[in-house]
């Protein structure tokens, strides 16, 4: 799938600014891309670091055993092939809760925690159903608080920065029941090889 | 509010090293040892940064965005929504760092309390860079079949669309 969203990307681009006489800036874009990802990468470097450190006082110290246990009820309903995993479920609720605190720099790395140690228990090429579903939960966003969403309106001069917290809520929430509701009717219809 | 934001992460920060502390967890050695992973972690991820951060910048300049917008320009009069949101809607899925400058320009065009303003804030903060989440999850575990995680994941931006112009124009 990725395979056919990044070929429709580069040649719709190509062939785009072809006709529009765009190509010289084009060149360009490519070599400030590519040098842009290495720039994020070391700036993901950095916060990767501290919160894999950060994550592994946690689980040794019985922090995110204790937040699992506390997110059992919803969490074991939505992964249930993970309900007797402290450790994955461990590692996804640190992701969800940042995520949940908009904590963007700690939500990858401790997501990227998360979907490593359950791919450990999934060799081969195809994700689980939790994994999708872990994924799907990373691309849609929940927030308590957007901050920066709230800085940057009142940086433009916004009288009310956090006038439209409700307005986000209904619409993040509604967007990510509408990924889990298409997951669980995927799950059901799908066959798996595996008997997963 | 923005106070109770700022100080989430020190605060949690806090309770994550205090807590270590007290159940006798040599807290320094285990951070140690927990950062070293991430060393590994993000230059696994790097390949797919480059790959994914050159195709969304081609995309940017080739003025492809500008053409499918002003394509679809007709189904957003019938909306009533301005033409600027699409260009958002279209652009928040592949790109973290571009709908946060062109979500900026809005805000600054139109202003933060206008219709249009909060129609773009909504969007941009419901939905996350969807396509940079699904390629470094799943390039970090090197797995080829997808299966739906991407309309799934499509469908969520969708819908965060159109609860978007709803919210603002039913509550707003």
């Amino acid at each position: 799938m990725l395979n056919f969203i990044w070929f429709g990307m580069i040649i719709a681009s190509v062939i785009c600014a072809a006709c529009t006489g765009g190509l010289g800036g084009l060149s360009n874009a490519v070599m400030e891309g590519a040098g842009s990802a290495v720039e994020l990468s070391i700036a993901l470097l950095g916060s990767m670091c501290a919160w894999l450190g950060f994550l592994r006082i946690a689980e040794k110290s019985g922090l995110t055993a204790l937040l699992a246990e506390g997110f059992s009820p919803v969490i074991d309903r939505l992964f249930p092939e993970y309900r007797n995993d402290n450790e994955i479920k461990g590692k996804m609720c640190m992701n969800l809760s940042a995520n949940f605190l908009g904590l963007g720099n700690a939500a990858t790395p401790l997501g990227l925690a998360a979907i490593s140690a359950m791919a450990k228990k999934n060799p081969g090429d195809t994700p689980t159903k939790g994994m999708i579903l872990f994924v799907v939960f990373n691309t849609a966003s929940i927030q308590l608080l957007p901050v920066n969403m709230a800085a940057m309106r009142s940086s433009c001069g916004s009288g009310q920065p956090f006038a439209i917290l409700p307005e986000i809520w209904v619409t993040s929430l509604a967007a990510l029941l509408t990924c889990v509701l298409f997951c669980k009717l995927m799950e059901r219809r799908s066959v798996f090889q595996k008997g997963r | 509010m923005a106070q109770v934001g700022a100080a989430a992460m020190p605060v949690i920060i806090g309770i994550i090293v205090l807590y270590g502390f007290l159940k006798n967890v040599d807290v320094f050695d285990t951070f140690l040892e927990g950062a070293k992973e991430g060393i590994t972690s993000s230059l696994q991820i790097l390949p797919t940064l480059i790959g994914l951060i050159v195709a969304v910048s081609m995309v940017r300049a080739s003025g492809l965005l500008e053409m499918l917008c002003s394509l679809a320009e007709p189904l957003t009069k019938a909306v009533g929504i301005s033409p600027e949101i699409l260009p958002l809607a279209i652009l928040r899925p592949i790109s973290g760092s571009g709908s946060s400058a062109y979500t900026l320009s809005i805000l600054q065009q139109f202003g933060p309390d206008s219709e249009t303003g909060k129609i773009a804030s909504v969007l941009a903060s419901s939905t996350e860079t969807t396509f940079y989440a699904i390629a470094v999850y799943f390039g970090a575990c090197q797995y080829k079949k997808l299966r739906y995680t991407v309309p799934a994941a499509l469908l969520g931006d969708c819908a965060a669309l159109i609860f978007a112009v709803l919210t603002v124009k039913l509550l707003g």
